[in-house]
């Protein structure tokens, strides 16, 4: 396919993004504000030989993600705040069986039925602690109709690679903007495919991890016969309540992520370089802050932007670095503070400022601009 | 001078994972020969071992997958058959088995057994119904007879509810086939399993168990052999009875028999086809 250029809103970039990277499954369940994605794709999947299944729920639907993705099809799911609340089990499924997949998470105001077509950024902590025991998670934010796009495509590439479900977090302002989107040639794109084994299938131990901490996976339908379970399992994948079994999995599921997550996190650096305030937000606030720090710095104040385009596994070194570097740091997020108790966590003792606005409308470059005069001022 | 003595193999072990052995189940439990006659089903038809794949939920018949020497899948509690779709969907070229309990099933899996049956997806459940979740350690369950005794359903009433009869629920929700058989009639559940994983479409097959470590206790139904010894009793073959008429009564009559056997499109061939249609 050559490079194509579309005028388009950021969940339809969204589900062209999941097809240029090979996604030929979606399994989903109409809700507002990620419908457009299920949409798209009962139109595009069936063109491309792929499926588009409409389950009776969100539970369903992420299951059978789960097991299109045993089948190696690089399979999706899209849904908003609501359905997220009930894939959670799924979402500890998927990490526990090692299960590529990508969850997208169209945020609407909440709790409960909220305000689904308006935008918050409510769920960030929900993809990191929402499914119960300890595991990591990654999770993607981005904030303009051509970043839904790449970075799905980039979600499927680390879902692949690590094995793990991967969660892309958009705010409904980021799902329903409508922008230029340039679909890049196919060639151009660099796609990732889960390693599978080629040992002999009587040496193959499902669980066994390569140095990446990867396994190799098997499909069904292979000469590889295996036991996935979400019981804590050996490298054989039979179950085992001995101690040493369990802290051995769970280290290395999450060391799996935490060791590579120099690989995996992405920022934004914007204006930084002799800022004294720092303005750290991700999604569609961080299109007003930047707006706002280019107002600010014609006024003569020196301020810049940590841009989070990845907040699970959080950036912390990026995060410890810019408090060293600053004498204040402003969280601008659209909720009642969440990503600021990681900043706060990692920062300290930089004085961090919160500014939420869990409302349907980000905060405006103008109120940001005010935060940074009164910073400032202090 | 030792004596070397000769070990028969079972003949299905060729398709059972004995390195896991012993099996997790109770002795009188039925799970174990439910077991066999799934194995026995694929040896009969003989499927291509390394394309079928053995799907369960969470509970004592949702451990069944993991015995199978194939690509086999443990999933959360109720998304067996959730799982099985998008798995069959997927890649139609395999032959997807499910083998989970009444509770995994029926209660927190009801949901996807109806609309999975609506679909008309082509995949075998197979279902064991031993009347309450004995994992647990004995509660009562969807399937449980009113008034029946449980860990939560105790003395003086017993079950305050009533319970499915699962042909009924699933071939009113639009199964293909549906039978039901005790594990008593090993080789007619075995032959009805068979015939599910031919039929291109939904097959349901009830096999009722015996559950003596909790439900049998509970209720006074004697040990393991004493209870199939009763399936058999009450066990009242009917083929072709209208599936609405294919009454189970625990203490006098179970019917059993294939109630279903019709055709209809079959959701993985209708996609194909639409996938056909729209790349000329």
């Amino acid at each position: 396919m050559p490079k194509r250029i579309m005028f388009t809103m950021g969940d339809i970039a969204c589900a062209e993004g999941a097809l240029s990277a090979g996604c030929r499954y979606f399994g989903g369940y109409p809700i507002t504000p990620a419908t457009e994605i299920a949409e798209w794709m009962s139109q595009r999947m069936p063109e491309l030989g792929g499926a588009y299944v409409q389950y009776e729920d969100e539970i369903a639907s992420i299951t059978s993600v789960i097991g299109a993705s045993w089948t190696g099809v690089k399979a999706m799911t899209a849904t908003s705040g609501p359905g997220v609340s009930l894939m959670l089990e799924a979402v500890g499924l998927a990490v526990m069986t090692e299960t590529p997949l990508v969850l997208v998470n169209i945020m609407r105001g909440g709790p409960s039925t909220g305000q689904p077509t308006r935008g918050q950024q409510g769920d960030v902590m929900q993809a990191k602690w929402g499914s119960h025991g300890d595991y990591q998670i990654i999770a993607l934010t981005p904030a303009s109709v051509q970043e839904m796009f790449d970075q799905t495509v980039q979600a499927f590439n680390l879902s692949e690679k690590y094995r793990t479900p991967v969660f892309v977090l958009a705010d409904e302002t980021v799902g329903h903007m409508r922008e230029r989107l340039v679909i890049p040639d196919k060639k151009k794109l660099k796609l990732e495919y889960r390693k599978q084994p080629t040992i002999d299938p009587s040496e193959y131990l499902p669980f066994k991890p390569d140095d990446d901490l990867v396994p190799p996976m098997a499909l069904f339908g292979s000469k590889y016969q295996f036991y996935a379970t979400g019981l804590t399992h050996d490298e054989r994948g039979y179950p085992s309540d001995k101690e040493d079994v369990q802290i051995r999995l769970i280290t290395r599921l999450n060391d799996k992520i935490l060791k590579n997550a120099d690989k995996i996190i992405d920022v934004e650096r914007f204006m930084l370089d002799d800022a004294k305030i720092a303005v750290i937000s991700y999604g569609t606030p961080s299109r007003s802050a930047k707006k706002a720090i280019r107002d600010a710095r014609e006024q003569g104040i020196k301020v810049g932007m940590l841009r989070l385009k990845t907040v699970w596994p959080f950036p912390e070194e990026q995060v410890a670095e810019l408090a060293s570097e600053v004498d204040h740091i402003i969280v601008a997020e659209q909720n009642m503070g969440q990503v600021y108790y990681m900043v706060k966590a990692f920062a300290a003792p930089t004085p961090i400022h919160l500014m939420t606005k869990p409302a349907g409308m980000p905060q405006l470059p103008n109120e940001i601009l005010d935060k940074i005069k009164e910073i400032k001022s202090i | 001078m030792t004596e070397s003595v000769h070990v028969l193999k079972h003949p299905m072990t060729k398709y059972i994972r004995e390195d896991r052995q012993p099996w997790i189940y109770c002795s009188g439990c039925s799970i174990g020969i439910v077991t066999g006659m799934v194995a026995r089903a694929i040896d009969n038809l003989g499927l291509d071992f390394h394309k079928t794949v053995v799907v369960s939920g969470i509970g004592c018949t949702g451990r069944t997958s993991g015995y199978f020497k194939t690509g086999t899948y443990h999933t959360t509690h109720g998304r067996a058959i959730a799982f099985a779709e998008g798995a069959k969907i997927a890649n139609p070229e395999l032959e997807v088995i499910v083998v989970s309990g009444d509770g995994d099933i029926a209660a927190i899996g009801g949901n996807h057994l109806i609309h999975a049956a609506r679909r008309n997806i082509d995949m075998t459940v197979v279902c064991i119904n031993n009347f309450n979740y004995g994992m647990t350690g004995g509660q009562f369950g969807p399937t449980t007879e009113h008034e029946k005794y449980s860990q939560t359903s105790p003395r003086p009433i017993g079950n305050i509810e009533h319970p499915f009869n699962l042909v009924k629920l699933a071939a009113s929700s639009g199964a293909t086939f549906v039978a039901r058989w005790t594990a008593v009639q090993a080789r007619r559940g075995t032959r009805s399993i068979e015939k599910g994983i031919k039929k291109k479409g939904f097959s349901f097959i009830e096999i009722i168990g015996a559950c003596p470590t909790e439900y049998g206790r509970m209720n006074r139904l004697g040990d393991g052999l004493a209870m199939h010894k009763h399936l058999l009793e009450v066990a009242e073959i009917q083929n072709g009875l209208p599936p609405h008429e294919a009454e189970l009564d625990y203490e006098k009559r179970i019917v059993c028999g294939e109630f279903v056997d019709i055709e209809k499109p079959e959701y993985t061939e209708v996609l194909r086809e639409m996938q056909r249609k729209l790349k000329e």
